[in-house]
């Protein structure tokens, strides 16, 4: 199917999932992100796949690490509360080097919050995923279109790499409708699952998946090994979008919903003879490092825009190593941030209202 | 030369780190015995829990995951419908179990989890070194109940098998013990009637052995089984809660 369909971005991340062969998926209810479940509920048993509703999130995410450690492609969903109780989970998938989707249709908080789009969990995301040192690769999406590329891709990298992707998207993502194709995904030559569970077959010695070193020197081993992985996927797997930036005075950036919204605001600030430019984070962890140094070059200064207080802009001003001033444009709280607030936060950066 | 006794293939030749006279290590020969006479140790999967025997997965020979304190059963949910043909067991103590994993041990069962739990009763924390548990005793002196367990601040203790008894998911619930050889006996013959509930897909089987901690209770190992004989038996009754085969064939008599 790659002629044009018209769907939402939570149906298309389900529907992307089982394409990419994911037949084992675990939830629990929880608004933005329903719809998910919903249609893995429906669509699972005819393609014999399970959606099996759990007892909680702790429940769901240990499943996933079940039926991951036993080889398949697993995911769960949730959005930000569901999320924080999948910590534990996600922590004991990277000590086991554990594939798996997560996907995370991010409302406001802190606490029960509200039901509204937020991008609230990005610290969260790329940084306090659970105890103990270890990344997530988080792919950020920004149209529906790329909520199904980024589940392929995230199935790929997660097999490839042995490690968990989460999926970071947001509730006007989720809820929204767009023309998608649905191609099906390359096939990509991944490594073996030699090491997951199946039963010894009497041919080889028992697999154990595990995360408990007692002996400190073994334990600091399996961390090195595994910070190892992950400078190789900072080296190769950052991504971004490059929209308008050659001759960007101002960089305006931003992921997901808050990018759509910026690329109106650095056109109207475009027309007002500001050279505006957008650099997107398709990839939270790794963060595109690379691309915002090589911007703040020329780049006089940059404008975060987030529905949070102020998280991914760390990671912005440790990628231009607080070289030129960078500013935050932001609305929280299922808040959207609208392109005339973005345009001023441009104006100002530029040295001053017009 | 004729062998009496052999260790068990289903085990590793792994030393168990298990304080002298602890009964954990009968219960994991048990188990292994089971699967290996079962013919199934090839295809068998087990998930260790957090508690004294986290590092199952080095004896039992045979695919292991470790859970995550109390996940054990969502665990083997996720193996278990990941590879149905497989043979999945749960070995998990009292606060694994009872405390923090209640929830994850319950929806298995109401699920009718095609999975055998082990469930180890030896109404200690031991492996974090003799705190109360779930299963502690009214009185019962640990390391955070040192007056001796008062029901009118730490509550009662749970009886999992009369509990999981109410749940329809449940194929087979039996409660042994690990403290005489005519017991021993008996909790082998309830291990392996569970690992046969899952081999004939008739859903969740939980064995409940009640155990002894010797170190943590302070007692010298045959004391230890007394005290289990004394106290525990009386609270914790020996016998079958649950048998869907059984009731089945009863109901239709
Ligand atoms: C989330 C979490 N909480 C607490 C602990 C600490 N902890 C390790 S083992 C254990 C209790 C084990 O007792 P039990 O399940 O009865 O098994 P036993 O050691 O007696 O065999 C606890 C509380 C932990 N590892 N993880
Ligand atoms: S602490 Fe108790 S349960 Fe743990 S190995 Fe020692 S005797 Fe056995």
């Amino acid at each position: 199917m790659s002629e044009k369909v018209l769907m939402k971005g939570n149906e298309a991340i389900a529907e992307a999932a089982i394409r990419a062969g994911c037949r084992h998926f675990f939830g629990y209810p929880i608004t933005p992100q329903t719809e998910v479940a919903a249609y893995m509920a429906r669509r699972m048993p005819k393609v014999d796949g399970l959606y099996l509703q759990a007892e909680s999130e702790i429940a769901a995410i240990n499943m996933v690490l079940g039926a991951s450690a036993a080889g398949v492609r697993a995911m769960t969903s949730s959005s930000s509360p569901g999320i924080a109780l999948k910590s534990e989970g996600l922590s004991y998938l990277a000590g086991c080097d554990l594939p798996a989707l997560v996907v995370n249709v991010q409302r406001g908080g802190p606490g029960l919050g509200g039901i509204q789009p937020s991008q609230s969990d990005y610290f969260q995301a790329t940084r306090g995923a659970g105890h103990g040192d270890f990344h997530l690769l988080v792919l950020a999406p920004n149209s529906i279109q790329e909520m199904v590329d980024l589940t392929y891709l995230a199935f790929e990298l997660a097999d490839r790499y042995r490690v968990t992707a989460m999926l970071l998207a947001d509730g006007i993502l989720g809820q929204m409708m767009e023309p998608v194709s649905l191609p099906d995904p390359a096939a990509a030559d991944l490594p073996p699952k030699d090491w997951a569970v199946t039963g010894t077959g009497g041919k080889r010695l028992h697999n154990i998946v595990n995360s408990l070193y007692l002996k400190p020197e073994d334990l600091e081993a399996t961390n090195l090994a595994r910070y190892e992985k992950y400078a190789v996927i900072q080296r190769r797997e950052a991504r971004h979008e490059a929209f308008l930036l050659d001759d960007a005075d101002i960089v305006v950036a931003a992921y997901g919903a808050s990018a759509r919204i910026a690329k109106n605001a650095i056109l109207a600030a475009r027309a007002e003879g500001i050279r505006a430019g957008l650099l997107r984070p398709v990839t939270l962890w790794p963060f595109p490092k690379a691309a915002f140094a090589q911007a703040a070059k020329t780049a006089r200064a940059f404008v975060t825009v987030e529905m949070s207080m102020g998280q991914m802009i760390e990671d912005v001003e440790l990628s231009v190593r607080c070289a030129k001033p960078v500013t935050l444009c932001s609305r929280v709280g299922g808040m959207v941030p609208a392109p005339e607030q973005i345009l001023e936060s441009i104006r100002q950066a530029a040295g001053g209202a017009k | 030369m004729q062998t009496v006794f052999e260790k068990t293939p289903g085990l590793t030749d792994a030393v168990l780190h298990y304080c002298p006279g602890c009964t954990h290590g009968i219960i994991h020969r048990l188990v292994a015995e089971v699967y290996t006479e079962l013919g199934v140790s090839d295809r068998t999967i087990g998930v260790a829990p957090v508690g004294c025997a986290v590092m199952a997965y080095d004896y039992f020979n045979c695919d292991v995951v470790q859970a995550a304190h109390g996940r054990a059963p969502a665990v083997a949910t996720g193996i278990k419908r990941a590879r149905p043909d497989t043979v999945v067991f749960t070995y998990q103590g009292d606060g694994d179990l009872a405390a923090i994993g209640t929830a994850e041990t319950i929806h298995a069962a109401a699920r009718g989890e095609n999975i055998t739990v082990i469930f180890v009763n030896n109404a200690i924390y031991g492996m974090t070194g003799g705190q109360m548990a779930p299963t502690t005793m009214p009185g019962q002196i640990t390391q955070t109940s040192p007056y001796g367990r008062d029901p009118a601040v730490a509550g009662y203790p749970l009886r999992m098998c009369e509990l999981l008894a109410t749940v329809d998911g449940a194929a087979y619930l039996e409660r042994v013990s690990a403290d005489s050889v005519k017991n021993i006996r008996a909790a082998k013959q309830a291990i392996r009637r569970a690992f046969e509930c899952q081999l004939a897909g008739r859903g969740f089987a939980l064995v409940e052995v009640l155990s002894t901690c010797p170190t943590n209770w302070g007692l010298e190992p045959v004391k230890a089984l007394d005290w289990l004989r004394e106290n525990m038996i009386p609270y914790y009754p020996l016998g079958v809660y649950k048998d869907s085969a059984r009731d089945g064939k009863e109901a239709a008599q």
